[in-house]
């Protein structure tokens, strides 16, 4: 009985192992072939042959990505967005979300209702309104008229993140906080804020992913090729006639790593962050 | 108090300004662009005309017409939150043994959650080429089949979307899972095994129903975030090729918008869609719920 066990126990392992290996190299397959056609050297470009690294591999990609295309403006143009979006999410998110977390008002289920409902539109829906009212303010090849789409993309999931973290600090911080003479301001500035970060980081890297990460609302709403952002870039090089693998993986590899690092990094509070704001819905 | 009033005011202000002119009021833009005849050259000059616009998608034929689009995005939604969830689950079950390096693989397989989606999509296009696409490549050299044709015929290509979404979206349900399985006590399976319970039988009456609670709200989202993919579909397939055979309701919505031009039939559309999740949201929650109690 007991050697059987054994028996059993040692091959549910194995298969466990096999397949968690299986699906592993699943995963990591096209972040090895982006490497993979970024180190390719210009003849190689479109092989037919499978190796784990490319021979006589080379970094020239790497080099004509950096100096003959204007791959650090996209990489500032990002930026730029990216940051102005974190900036005014992060702002907006943590005021509402407190004020729906601890106070009563008007409106306020209506509120929370909305922003669950507005998941649900399509993003053709609100992109499209915007662009005519872009179109009409003559707001199109600018960056306010992108921060705005972003920014309204990103707020509703970020406002019911950092409601949803606000409802588990317990209030009677504030109680003893106002015992202390603290004003409302200054008992949420001073007191709830700093217990609230992991919840602002959340809320920073989401908006910050929102922006970054973007390519069908920037490809209407910025046509001028001094305004693209990374992901403009990234698709025009395979939108010429003959794709330019090698710059395209390049540049993907530049872009991804640190995203996918600080996504690593911070995955167990986004998912947190996903359960709070969808089960105490 | 009237302090304290002015200062929820000033808490909220800000937020409820930037969504009025950022989502009600596209929203009802929508709503009226829906019932007029708007396009590129009557940008200005345009009139409401009534349900003009959605008895066109409902009964007038054209190529492709609504219902079959509609048809594929049943499809793409099914086959994508199915395979995302038995595969999110499986996984999720196989990474909640002790095992050595569980962090390590976990890590792993969050990786297609944590790329870019645009970057996804646009490499697996390039695997899927008939050439020098990898995954031709692999069918060819290794199996030894026929290479396919993904990207240029109807059906291989919307296998080749479905196929990039899956691989994208297994790790949420997993993780998801897997936080769900973390909170199951411990003594329910200890109690299960003294009465000499079999692991499917355990798998039945303690582990499903027990991730249910949590697995419901996010297949409800996984629905509506893949009813919606845009980005997938879009730039998989590059605008719906080949020639406008992998379309999905939202891509179509912005082919009608930013391709042809004609905001009133895309404004209309996208309200059906709206109202379409929205139905299935209220329906499966109610239902899923009413089942809950029935436990």
């Amino acid at each position: 009985m007991a050697v059987q066990n054994k028996r059993t126990i040692f091959l549910q392992r194995l298969v466990s192992y096999a397949v968690l290996l299986v699906f592993a190299v699943i995963s990591i397959f096209p972040i090895w072939q982006i490497v993979n056609i970024s180190l390719r050297p210009g003849n190689q470009l479109l092989s037919t042959v499978l190796e784990f690294i490319p021979s006589n591999a080379t970094l020239e990609n790497y080099v004509r990505l950096l100096s003959e295309r204007d791959f650090f403006v996209w990489m500032g143009n990002s930026a730029l967005i990216s940051i102005a979006v974190t900036l005014s999410g992060v702002a907006l998110a943590s005021t509402a979300g407190y004020a729906f977390s601890r106070y009563q008002f008007i409106g306020k289920k209506f509120g929370l209702l909305t922003l669950l409902t507005t998941q649900m539109f399509p993003a053709t829906m609100l992109l499209l309104p915007m662009y005519i009212m872009l179109i009409n303010l003559e707001l199109i090849n600018s960056y306010i008229g992108i921060v705005i789409v972003y920014s309204a993309t990103a707020l509703p999931f970020c406002i019911w993140t950092m409601k949803g973290y606000y409802d588990t600090i317990p209030p009677t911080l504030e109680e003893a906080a106002s015992i202390d003479g603290c004003s409302p301001f200054m008992t949420f500035y001073k007191v709830i804020l700093p217990l609230a970060a992991p919840a602002l980081v959340i809320t920073a890297l989401f908006s910050f992913m929102t922006a970054w990460s973007e390519y069908l609302v920037a490809a209407q709403i910025l046509q001028d090729s001094e305004l693209w952002t990374l992901p403009l870039g990234l698709k025009s090089f395979e939108a010429s006639m003959s794709t330019e693998w090698g710059l395209y993986g390049a540049a993907s590899l530049i872009v991804m790593v640190p995203v996918v690092v600080l996504f690593l990094l911070l995955s167990r509070y986004l998912i947190s962050g996903l359960t709070l704001g969808s089960v105490k819905g | 108090m009237s302090s304290r009033k002015w200062f929820v005011a000033a808490l909220i202000a800000p937020a409820i300004l930037v969504m009025a002119f950022v989502v009600f009021y596209p929203f009802i833009y929508n709503v009226f662009l829906a019932f007029g005849n708007m396009n590129l050259s009557r940008i200005r000059d345009w009139e409401l005309v009534g349900f003009r616009q959605f008895v066109k998608i409902f009964t007038e034929p054209s190529q492709p017409g609504f219902y079959v689009i509609f048809l594929k995005t049943v499809i793409w939604t099914a086959a994508n939150v199915f395979f995302h969830v038995v595969i999110g689950v499986f996984l999720a079950l196989i990474l909640n043994q002790h095992l050595q390096g569980r962090s390590a693989f976990r890590t792993l397989l969050i990786l297609p959650w944590a790329i870019p989606q645009y970057i996804v999509a646009l490499t697996w296009r390039g695997m899927f080429n008939y050439e020098y696409g990898s995954i031709n490549l692999i069918i060819t050299k290794y199996l030894g089949l026929p290479a396919v044709e993904w990207l240029k015929s109807p059906t291989e290509a919307f296998l080749a979307i479905i196929m990039t979404n899956v691989w994208l979206g297994f790790p949420f349900m997993m993780v998801i899972a897997l936080g769900a399985l973390q909170s199951i006590p411990h003594e329910l399976y200890e109690a299960a095994d003294i009465d000499g319970a079999k692991w499917h039988q355990k798998l039945r009456a303690i582990t499903l129903p027990l991730i249910r609670p949590v697995m419901i709200p996010a297949i409800t989202l996984g629905v509506i975030w893949t009813f919606n993919n845009l980005n997938i579909v879009w730039l998989v397939s590059n605008g719906g090729e080949p020639s406008d055979n992998t379309h999905i309701l939202v891509s179509f919505v912005y082919k009608a918008a930013f391709n042809f031009y004609s905001f009133s039939n895309a404004a209309a559309l996208s309200l059906i869609i709206f109202f379409i999740l929205l139905a299935f949201s209220l329906f499966f929650m109610k239902k899923s719920r009413a089942t809950e109690a029935a436990y």
